[in-house]
């Protein structure tokens, strides 16, 4: 059994549920990174989506792009992000999902990437732009250490979310509404419609919701929709408006901890 | 000499009738495709169903041939440029008079086709990104036209220097909506628009002016455009009862140059694509995707892309908007790759001396984009005889441009 299924399994049996927490790597440094995950993992975090910086992130909204073009800027390559891998596991055994956008992948080689990512520690991949549709090309290689998460969608029709679902390993990422990262508005009674529906098409698979949740009241609302809730402009809002060191790996912590706690009063 | 109607088959050079089409999931061999978020995945198979079962009936195409003849203006004219081919002393020059159609370019073949398409499914709001500005007023003048609501993502630094543009696109009554992000130029221009499009994508249609983006957007974007290449085809028979010996037009994403070739890809024509190499090639500062990038994915499909060693797209320079992209459509790369089209470069200086050229020995103001191929078309004609023809894409007109021409003459 994966890293991740082991953790949703247990989160499940305890009636809990999973906060998965992203941040880009290596943003505003790597080693300001590394310090700002273990204080992440330290007040609870269940899993991490470490953010492989990308200089054209079509899918983010201003606070992510930013914090891409933050770590580009600090020189973090792939090998940089899998170096963060390796230094994680020195201190944490959270399931670890590397979040990113095809082309870099594609530069580093699918089965140099399928290899060194495992071999680093990493427990699954998110690929943003690559559906169903073209990821044979990257996967096709590939043995079975690594999951592979995929998207669902608010304008993803329910056949459509069937045969996401067959091709999913690890969780399904389910998108709380039509935009980008960071975006506002979240509307729940829309939200639990289309987790409905996912439900009974993915098998038991875990489900996170993720896209513009940002505050403890959202998490503790969502909780009882799905497996787990994704958070992440929120955190790089805080990278981005701390600058000066150790601040930002206390108050990420800080806020970890509260929405552990929303989701715990809540369950 | 042969005429139209003595083509056969053993005048396939380089590819089968069968192999010109994408597959079914718009792969042009190993590129194209759809590499997008799950958002806008059902956006993208609907408009692909859409644009097979509406653009195929006779009443869509009925009404877009009455919109490209009495709104448009077409078929524009092929012009024998007789002195500049006099000047250079070789191959006989012809200029296919895109600069000429409505709006000034060879995009509102293509706007119009899209926002047609986009009554037809029922869409009421439109969005496009744009350059040089030559694809967003040809966006928001079809958006007028159909009485839709219309945004235009452009550049900052682009919005400073098409000025005129913009300016024709608010007076079209559309919203130019200011991208700061990157470099601002036609790349962020992209992001920004697929970035609102995800957030937009159940009422708003995706008016994509080049033949790039998502499957079915390059294969989609070509069919509207080859009206170029159609008439061209008819209009140099008509003029020198024989086919063209060489076809030239510059590429940026690539829709003016894929517009005019795709009707020749299986006669015995020589095609040359001209990128822009900027600054020069080895100055880093130039729009080499073809010439000088390698395979990647950017906006919705794998091409070549200019990028580094991690896969980080690099920064593009041109000193025509138009050209100033890190990408090329799929349907180039895989020409390429096959060896059908010659892909060539033309510095900005070179550009803008043809410019000068075709300015004071044709009385012709053509577009920075234009030049380019202009250029290179100077540099061939002067190899060849004078029996050979060339016809260059002239795909808009210059007028968009005089600022920055004033500034380097």
């Amino acid at each position: 059994m994966s890293r991740i299924a082991e953790v949703f399994r247990n989160l499940r049996q305890n009636g809990k549920k999973a906060l998965v927490g992203f941040v880009t790597a290596g943003d505003p440094s790597i080693p300001e990174s590394i310090e700002i995950i273990k204080q992440m993992c330290r007040s609870g975090l269940d899993v991490l989506e470490l953010g492989v910086p990308f200089s054209d992130p079509t899918a983010d909204g201003p606070v992510i792009q930013r914090s891409s073009g933050r770590a580009i800027q600090a020189g973090v390559t792939m090998a940089g992000v899998l170096g963060m891998v390796e230094q994680i596991r020195e201190f944490s055994a959270v399931p670890i999902v590397l979040f990113s956008y095809y082309n870099p992948i594609l530069a580093y080689g699918a089965e140099e990437f399928y290899r060194d990512s495992v071999r680093a520690g990493a427990d699954g991949v998110l690929v943003v732009d690559l559906p169903p549709e073209e990821s044979d090309e990257l996967t096709g290689q590939w043995g079975a250490d690594l999951d592979f998460i995929r998207l669902v969608a608010p304008t993803t029709p329910v056949q459509r979310m069937a045969k996401i679902a067959a091709r999913a390993t690890g969780f399904i990422y389910m998108v709380s509404m039509t935009g980008v990262t960071g975006s506002g508005g979240l509307d729940v009674s829309a939200i639990e419609r289309v987790a409905a529906d996912l439900k009974e098409s993915c098998n038991g698979l875990p489900i996170c919701i993720g896209f513009g949740i940002s505050t403890p009241e959202q998490v503790a609302r969502l909780c009882p929709i799905a497996d787990g809730v994704v958070i992440g402009s929120a955190f790089e809002r805080i990278i981005e408006s701390c600058p000066a060191g150790g601040e930002a790996a206390a108050k990420v912590g800080e806020l970890v901890f509260s929405m552990k706690k929303a989701m715990a009063a809540y369950v | 000499m042969k005429l139209a109607g003595t083509i056969t088959a053993g005048d396939v050079t380089a590819l089968d009738a069968g192999n010109l089409l994408p597959d079914e999931a718009g792969h042009f061999g190993v590129y194209g495709g759809r590499y997008v978020a799950e958002t806008l995945m059902p956006a993208i198979i609907e408009l692909d169903e859409a644009y097979r079962s509406i653009c195929s009936k006779a009443n869509f195409q009925a009404q877009l041939a009455r919109l490209l003849k009495d709104y448009a203006g077409r078929p524009t004219p092929l012009f024998r440029a007789a002195r500049l081919t006099e000047s250079l002393g070789g191959a006989t020059i012809y200029l296919k008079r895109e600069d000429l159609a409505h709006t000034g370019a060879h995009k509102i073949n293509n706007t119009l086709g899209q926002a047609l398409l986009a009554k037809f499914m029922g869409k009421t709001k439109v969005i496009a990104e744009t350059g040089a500005g030559q694809h967003g007023v040809a966006t928001a003048t079809a958006a007028a036209l159909f009485g839709m609501e219309c945004k235009v993502f452009m550049g900052r630094e682009d919005i400073a220097r098409q000025a005129p543009n913009v300016q024709r696109m608010k007076l079209l009554g559309a919203e130019v909506v200011q991208v700061d992000s990157g470099t601002g130029t036609l790349k962020d221009a992209m992001n920004e628009a697929l970035r609102y499009w995800v957030g937009s994508v159940r009422d708003t249609f995706y008016i994509i002016g080049s033949v790039a983006g998502p499957h079915p957007y390059p294969e989609m974007v070509r069919d509207f455009q080859r009206v170029i290449g159609d008439e061209a085809r008819e209009q140099i028979f008509e003029a020198e009862g024989s086919l063209p010996s060489m076809l030239i037009a510059c590429v940026g994403g690539g829709s003016n140059a894929m517009g005019l070739f795709y009707p020749f890809l299986n006669l015995p024509v020589e095609m040359v694509g001209v990128e822009a190499a900027g600054h020069g090639i080895d100055t880093g500062k130039h729009a080499v995707t073809l010439g000088a990038g390698s395979v990647g994915v950017l906006h919705g499909s794998k091409s070549y892309v200019l990028q580094d060693e991690f896969g980080q797209i690099k920064e593009a320079h041109s000193v025509s908007a138009g050209l100033d992209y890190p990408g090329v459509g799929p349907e180039h790369a895989w020409l390429k790759d096959k060896g059908r089209v010659r892909y060539e470069s033309i510095k900005d200086k070179q550009a803008l001396r043809a410019f000068q050229m075709l300015c004071s020995m044709e009385g012709i103001i053509p577009a920075l984009e234009s030049s380019h191929a202009v250029a290179q078309a100077m540099i061939e004609a002067v190899r060849r005889p004078p029996t050979d023809i060339i016809i260059v894409n002239l795909s808009g007109r210059g007028d968009k441009d005089l600022g920055i021409v004033s500034e380097y003459l």
